[in-house]
C-alpha cells in the first residue's frame, strides 16, 4: 500500500469509528435521560425526607412528598418570594454556582469557606391542618476534609430545635470522617438546640463527649470534618444566611 | 481453544488480577459492600466482552499507527454506556460508586484483553474470552469484598451478620478492613494461596 494509501484509511478509519461510537453513545443517553432524571428527582425527594424523618419504610416517596411545599426565601431579606416559575425546578446548590444567581459571601462572614452562596435559597415547609409551619427543611452546605458535603437539616417551628440531620453527598474517608451518615449518630441531632437565648448559634459537634443540649459526639478520627460540620452549621444559620428568616418565622411575620 | 477453556481458564489458572496484576486500583476501591463489587463486576463483565467484541470485528481494518486509540475508543464508548444504564437502572449504587464506574475505561484488564486477544482472534472467541477475564476479576472483587463487608461493617449485601459493640452485640468492626489498603492484604492472600496450589505461577526471581 502506498503511503498516500494509508493515511487515507487511517483517516477513515478513525472517522467512521467516531462516528459510529457517538451514535452509540447519544442513543443510549438520550433513552436513558427520562429514567434517570425521574431517579435523581426521587432520590433528592428521598433525602429531603429522610433527613426531617418524614419517610416511614415502604412508603411511597411522592406520597410523602406532597406534604412538603418548597418556598424560595430571599436570604438578604429573610422574606418568602413568590416566583412560580423560578421555584420550579430551583436547585439552590446549583444556583450557588450560577453568576445569575448567587452572591459573594465576604470573607468575613465565611466562615464554612463556601466563598459563593445563592442568593435565594429553597427551605421546604410542611404545615399543620391549620396551615402553620410545622417543619422547615434547610440546605446545609460544608467542607469537610475531603469534600463538599451537602445535606438537609429539618427544624421545628420554633426554629431553635433540630428535628433531623443528614448528608446526602459527601466524600470523606469511610468508617472515620464517613461516620457522619452513621445512623446512630445522626439520632443525637434530634432534639438538640441550635441557638442559645441570645439567638447566637451555638451548635457544634463536641470534641469528645456532647455535654450540653447545643452538642452532638464528636467522630473519633474525623476532627476535620467535624469541624467542617460545626462551622457550616454557624453560618448557614448566622444572620448572612438562614439566621433572617428564621427571624421573621419567630416574630409570626411568616 | 475452546469456549469453556476461554471462560474458565482466566478464573483461576490465569487470573488477571492474581497473575496478570492488573485491575488492582479498582478492586481496592470498590470492595467495601459486596452490593458494589456486584455492580461493578457486571460492569466490567460487560465492558470487557463487548470492547473484546468490537476490537476483534474491525482488527483487520485497524492501521497499526491509530490501534491503541482505536481500541480506546471502543472501551471509552463503551463504558459511557454502562454507566448511562446504571445510573438509570441501579441509582443508588451508581451513587455510591460515582467515579470508579467511569474509570472502568483505565481498567488495565479490559484494554490488556483487546490488544492482547481481541486484535488477534475473531469476534466469537472474543466474547468469551472478556467474559472469562471479567469473571475471573469479578472472582477475585468478590472474595475481597466477602472479607471487607464481613469483617469491616459486620454485614453482608448490608445485612447484619456480626453483631456490632455499638448496637450492643459483641463484633468490635475492624476499621483497617473500611479502608483501599486491607484489600491489598486480601489480595496478596489470595495470590499467595493460589500460587501454593500451582507452582508454576511463582515468578523467577533474578
Amino acid at each position: 500500500m502506498s503511503k498516500g494509501n494509508e493515511v487515507t484509511k487511517t483517516l477513515l478509519v478513525a472517522t467512521l469509528l467516531c462516528i459510529v461510537c457517538s451514535v452509540l453513545v447519544s442513543i443510549t443517553v438520550v433513552s436513558l435521560r427520562p429514567t434517570q432524571n425521574k431517579n435523581a428527582d426521587l432520590d433528592f425527594k428521598k433525602n429531603i425526607l429522610m433527613s426531617a424523618g418524614l419517610l416511614e419504610e415502604g412508603q411511597d416517596i411522592e406520597e410523602a412528598f406532597s406534604k412538603v411545599t418548597p418556598v424560595l426565601v430571599d436570604m438578604e431579606t429573610g422574606k418568602i418570594v413568590e416566583n412560580e416559575s423560578l421555584l420550579k425546578g430551583y436547585n439552590q446548590t446549583k444556583a450557588s454556582t450560577n453568576p445569575a444567581l448567587n452572591t459573594k459571601i465576604k470573607p468575613e462572614n465565611d466562615i464554612a469557606g463556601l466563598s459563593m452562596r445563592a442568593k435565594l435559597a429553597k427551605v421546604y415547609l410542611t404545615k399543620n391542618s391549620a396551615g402553620k409551619i410545622e417543619t422547615m427543611i434547610f440546605n446545609v452546605r460544608g467542607k469537610g476534609l475531603w469534600s463538599t458535603m451537602y445535606g438537609f437539616i429539618a427544624v421545628d417551628s420554633d426554629t431553635n430545635t433540630i428535628k433531623g440531620f443528614g448528608y446526602y453527598s459527601h466524600g470523606e474517608t469511610p468508617g472515620l470522617g464517613g461516620e457522619v451518615d452513621n445512623p446512630s449518630w445522626k439520632e443525637q441531632w434530634i432534639g438538640k438546640k441550635i441557638f442559645d437565648a441570645d439567638w447566637d448559634v451555638q451548635f457544634a459537634v463536641a470534641k469528645a463527649e456532647a455535654s450540653s443540649e447545643y452538642q452532638v459526639d464528636g467522630l473519633s478520627g474525623a476532627t476535620i470534618t467535624c469541624n467542617g460540620v460545626t462551622s457550616s452549621m454557624k453560618y448557614w444559620f448566622g444572620p448572612n444566611a438562614y439566621g433572617k428568616f428564621l427571624e421573621n418565622v419567630r416574630s409570626g411575620e411568616i | 481453544m475452546k469456549i469453556k477453556e476461554l471462560i474458565t481458564k482466566p478464573i483461576i489458572s490465569d487470573n488477571p488480577i492474581a497473575l496478570q496484576i492488573l485491575g488492582i486500583c479498582s478492586a481496592l476501591a470498590v470492595t467495601v459492600q459486596l452490593k458494589n463489587v456486584f455492580v461493578m463486576c457486571g460492569a466490567v463483565i460487560m465492558v470487557v466482552a463487548f470492547a473484546n467484541v468490537g476490537v476483534s470485528l474491525i482488527r483487520n481494518h485497524v492501521p497499526n499507527s491509530i490501534r491503541i486509540i482505536v481500541q480506546m475508543t471502543i472501551i471509552a464508548s463503551l463504558v459511557i454506556i454502562a454507566e448511562q444504564f446504571l445510573k438509570a437502572f441501579v441509582y443508588d449504587q451508581w451513587k455510591t460508586m460515582a467515579v470508579y464506574v467511569g474509570l472502568i475505561i483505565t481498567n488495565c484488564i479490559v484494554m490488556g484483553r483487546t490488544e492482547a486477544f481481541g486484535m488477534k482472534n475473531g469476534p466469537i472467541a472474543s466474547f468469551w474470552d472478556g467474559i472469562g477475564n471479567g469473571l475471573g476479576y469479578s472472582f477475585i472483587l468478590i472474595i475481597v469484598g466477602f472479607f471487607r463487608e464481613l469483617f469491616g461493617s459486620g454485614k453482608l449485601f448490608g445485612f447484619e451478620i456480626l453483631a456490632l459493640t455499638k448496637d450492643g452485640g459483641w463484633y468490635m468492626p475492624n476499621g483497617l478492613m473500611l479502608l483501599p489498603p486491607s484489600a491489598f492484604f486480601i489480595i496478596g492472600l489470595i495470590i499467595w494461596a493460589i500460587r501454593t496450589k500451582d507452582p508454576s505461577q511463582i515468578e523467577e526471581s533474578n
